[in-house]
Parts: structure tokens; sequence; C-alpha cells
């Protein structure tokens, strides 16, 4: 489906908002899902680009809904995306995937949302939809110039750590130092539970964390996609249970299924 | 009026000459909220081995200029699981289904297909003879005339229903490849796989894909691809299955007329899910406008004089 460009603004770093424009016939979105996107009708770049739906409200009485996309520069498509103007259009597939377990997250009586660079893409969208809930988000970066916790997120009134590997803004270290400190101050009963998205060595430490806690950790993951459909079986991370497909079974995933 | 689109690949009827490529499809299913798939020529599946496939460690695909590196290591979960999961999906289908069918010896190719051919929801099967062939020593058995006739033989005893056989472009001269497969018993030929090819991180020196080395698909196989199914259409009798970078009907026009029956689209499932529908109602078009009734007319019409 087209979906018209609403706005396409530049952040910092190399890092933009997408905002389109969402029909009513657009399917619902659930936190944790993406969009396949076909920036231009090329063949290069060739293949659609995944993109995290960072938000999204729906097409309601009063008009269009808005899918808002986080993303940075980091190749051709993201390069070309970047140059596209508002009410241009890009061809989306989507929503695509499974998302968040929320009927399972919501019985945690704590929950911590853990971002890492980047990882903040699908995880505010989440935040918001728990907001009843009031997680703790914990946000890391390598420098402050990298962070990136927009004003929605504080318009939320969410407890929110900051961390940098370099000390420039919030706790000086990694952000899983923080949510280890943090769960070792909350004596866990394992009724906690963690959703983390971010380069994949953190992820790999949060569920250790997880292990070692005994809590629940959903992980978003990400890797090279083709189809995004779940046919070509090119996008597949290691399970308990062999390969399974990024784009259709997850991209969330229980940590425990995955060989990390 | 409306052109005929009928095309006999060697004993398969099909309603018109737009199928799609192996493994690009999945078992149909997967498209099936983007695309009508009865109304395609045929779908092709999967390939299907004998054994359950883990398939190769990611990253499985890579995009490169104009074309897709994949190396997904046939992943499958088997034939009995075929049977038992997916072939019931298909009792209401109403276009041609082709089982591709891969193995890692002949008497797994010959089990599997033995196996499959008393199935009515089946009607081919497409011989996937590009992955390495345990039984001689990791050999690729689209790359020798000999492995190939001698595959095609064997399972040619088990089976009445059309065989296909698609043949690998990783070869000096695909025309002797494609002999071999006529003279085994083969009704026809897809052609081509996947050109071998890699590509390389340089920051770390490493390989992009998982294994290594994969099969490019995509626009930029095009011209190499067409070449080759000029070459045997030239060079042996059995309908031809045109494939490698279709991504319009231009694309599959120039196929049929460089002697393709039928054409398969593959990669450009990926990039948008409606590209058959679009080849076939482009090829619709092209017939009206040139006054061309049959398509068979159209098939192998490349006018070098």
């Amino acid at each position: 489906m087209k979906l018209e460009i609403l706005a396409n603004t530049l952040l910092k770093e190399k890092r933009y908002f997408l905002e389109l424009k969402v029909p009513k016939e657009f399917p619902l979105c659930a936190p944790g899902q993406f969009l396949h996107m076909r920036i231009e009708d090329s063949c290069d770049p060739l293949l659609r680009r995944p993109f995290s739906i960072h938000d999204f409200n729906p097409a309601g009485k009063k008009g269009e809904g808005v899918i808002k996309i986080f993303y940075e520069v980091v190749g051709k498509g993201t390069a070309l995306l970047s140059q596209k103007q508002s009410s241009s259009v890009v061809d989306v597939l989507g929503p695509c995937g499974h998302g968040f377990d929320l009927l399972k997250i919501e019985k945690a009586k704590k929950i911590y949302i853990v971002a890492g660079g980047m990882g903040m893409a699908p995880l505010y969208f989440l935040a918001k939809t728990l907001v009843h809930k009031k997680p703790v988000v914990l946000l890391g970066a390598r420098t402050k110039d990298q962070l990136f916790a927009e004003p929605e997120l504080k318009k939320l009134k969410l407890d929110v750590s900051i961390s940098t590997e370099d000390g420039s803004e919030g706790t000086k270290g990694k952000i899983t130092d923080v949510l280890s400190d943090l769960l070792k101050k909350d004596k866990t009963d394992g009724s906690t539970t963690i959703c983390a998205c971010g380069p994949k060595s953190m992820l790999a430490v949060v569920s250790e964390l997880g292990r070692r806690y005994n809590i629940g950790v959903f992980v978003s993951m990400e890797e090279f996609m083709g189809c995004g459909l779940g046919a070509c079986l090119g996008c597949v991370i290691r399970t308990v249970n062999g390969y399974k497909r990024i784009c259709h079974d997850g991209p969330v995933f229980d940590s425990k299924e995955l060989v990390w | 009026m409306k052109p005929i689109l009928d095309v006999d690949i060697g004993g398969l009827k099909l309603k018109n000459p737009v199928m799609v490529g192996s493994g690009t499809f999945g078992y149909g299913d997967e498209f099936k909220e983007y695309v009508e798939i009865n109304r395609l020529g045929a779908i092709v599946t999967k390939t299907i081995t004998k054994h359950r496939r883990e398939g190769t460690r990611p990253p499985r695909i890579y995009e490169t200029t104009g074309g897709m590196l994949n190396a997904i290591g046939l992943q499958n979960n088997g034939v009995d699981d075929f049977v038992q999961n997916k072939l019931k999906h298909y009792k209401n289908l109403k276009t041609k289904l082709i089982v591709s069918v891969g193995g890692e010896t002949n008497s797994e190719y010959v089990d599997v297909i033995e196996q499959l051919s008393s199935y009515s929801e089946i009607s081919a099967f497409e011989l996937n003879i590009s992955c390495p062939n345990i039984e001689y020593k990791d050999k690729i058995i689209a790359c020798d005339e000999n492995l190939t006739h001698q595959l095609v033989r064997e399972v040619r005893r088990v089976t009445v229903l059309p065989l296909i056989v698609k043949l690998s472009p990783n070869v000096s001269d695909i025309t002797l490849i494609a002999k071999a497969a006529q003279e085994g018993g083969a009704d026809a030929i897809s052609l081509v796989n996947t050109f071998l090819g890699m590509a390389i991180n340089v920051k770390t020196k490493r390989p992009v894909l998982g294994n290594i080395t994969g099969g490019l698909s995509g626009p930029a196989i095009k011209p190499l691809a067409l070449r080759m199914v000029w070459q045997v259409h030239n060079r042996i009798s059995l309908p031809i299955i045109g494939m490698g970078g279709i991504m319009n009907a231009r694309d599959a026009l120039e196929f049929i007329i460089a002697g393709a029956s039928a054409v398969a689209v593959g990669t450009a499932n990926f990039i948008n899910p409606e590209t058959t529908l679009e080849v076939l109602n482009g090829i619709e078009d092209y017939l009206i406008k040139h006054r061309i009734k049959d398509i068979s007319e159209l098939i192998g019409s490349l006018n070098v004089g």
C-alpha cells in the first residue's frame, strides 16, 4: 500500500523521524511489528527495507492516522529515504511480523523497557501501550549525541534512566549495568518482565540477566530481510527449536527461545 | 478478442505461462493476502527433500547492486511433513502445483518423487539439481552431464507426471546439460537457477553470508539468463521455463521471444508481491496490442535475420 509522507525530519546524527499518513483501511499495528518498505520504484536499492513501527495512531473519526518511524541512515536505502519530502509516497507491506506478547507482558508486576541506541525504534510504541503499567525505561548509547529520547517519551511521565558509555550524559557505563543494578536492588520474585531492543551483544547480556534472575525477557531482533512475509527463509535466527524467521515468527522473541 | 494464453510444458497444461520461481513463494500460503494465486499458471513450492534440512547459518541474504545473494541451504521439514502439513492446503487450488524436489543422493530424489507421485494435488515435479551431491563427493549434479542424465533417468522410472529439470547456470556450456536432461527423459527444462557469487565485509574481512558463497538472483542476472534460454532453445526440443531477474511483463516477453514457453517470477515477489499478476496482465496486453491470437506464436520468435 502506498502511504503518503507527512514529515521526514532530521533529529541529529543521521537519525530521522518519518511520519506516514495512514488511511482507515490500514490494519491496526501492534508494538514490535514493522513495515516492509519500498522506498523507490527502482532496481537499486532492490529489496524492501524493514522499519520498526515507532508509534501508531489509527485513523479515527477525526481523520487519518499516523505511523511514525525512527530510522538511522546506514546505507543506500535509508539515504534515499532521508531525501524524501513530505507529500511524496513510499510503498509499504505490513504491519508485518509478531510484536511483543502484550497479554503475557501485562501480567508482570514490574516492566523494564531497555533500549540500546537505535533500539528505541520499536520501544516507544510499547512504552506508550503499556503506560498504565508504569514501565521503567532504560536508555543507553555510546555517547550523548547518539542518545535519543524524544519529547513524547517524556510526556508519558515514565521513570527514565539514561546511560552513556563515555559518561557524556546520565550514568557512565553500559545500560545493561544500570539494568543489572536495578534488578539486584529489586530482589525480583520472578514477576518482572524485560522488553529490550538494541545491538545483539547488549541483548545477549539482557538475556543472561533474565536467566540469572529467572525473569522473562522479550527481545526484538533484526537481520537482512527478503520477502518480509515468511516465505524466503532469508532472515532466520537460531532458536532451541531450529531456525525461525525474524520477519514472521518474530521480530520479537522470548529470549529463552534463542541460542545466544 | 482475448488471446490464447494456454501453454503446454511437456504435458503439463497451464492456463497461462506465468509461474513463480521455487523458493521465492514459500508454499503459496504466505502470499495469498497479496496475490490471487489461482490466476497464476502454476505455483512451484520451495524445494522439498527426503529428510528435514536445517539450512545454512545466517546471514543468509544480502543485497548487491541490482541483485540479491542468498544461501538458504534448502531449509525444509522434509517430505513427510510436507505430506502431513502442507499438501492439504492445496485441496482447493485452482492452479497447477509443481513440487520442487532436491536431494543429496539419487535415491533421495527417487524416494521423494515416488512418495509424492500418488497425490492428485501435484501436477508436476521440478528437479532442483543444483544442491551438492554427497553421493558423488560434493559434486553439483547440474554441473555434470553424466550425473544429470543418470539422475533424470532414475527419477523418470518412478513417475508418469511431467518432469521438469531446473538447471544451474554455473557451467561452461549449459546446452550440454540441457541435452543430457532431455536424453535422460525430462519433459521440460527450467533455467536458470542462481549464479554463484559472494560479498565481503571489508571492515571485518569476513564474508557477508554465513555460507561464504551464495546464489545471485534479481535483475542483475537477466541478460545472462536470457542468453542461456536462447542457447538452450536453439539446441534442444523440450519446452523451457525461463527465469532470472524478471521484474515486469517486458522482461517476461523477452524470455518468451528467446524461446521460453513459460516464465517464472522469483526475486521480484519479494519486492512487489503482485509482480506475477502484473506480468500476466502485461503479457496479455502485449498480445492484444500486437494482434497475436495465441501466445505460442510468440514463443521462440526471436528474429536474428
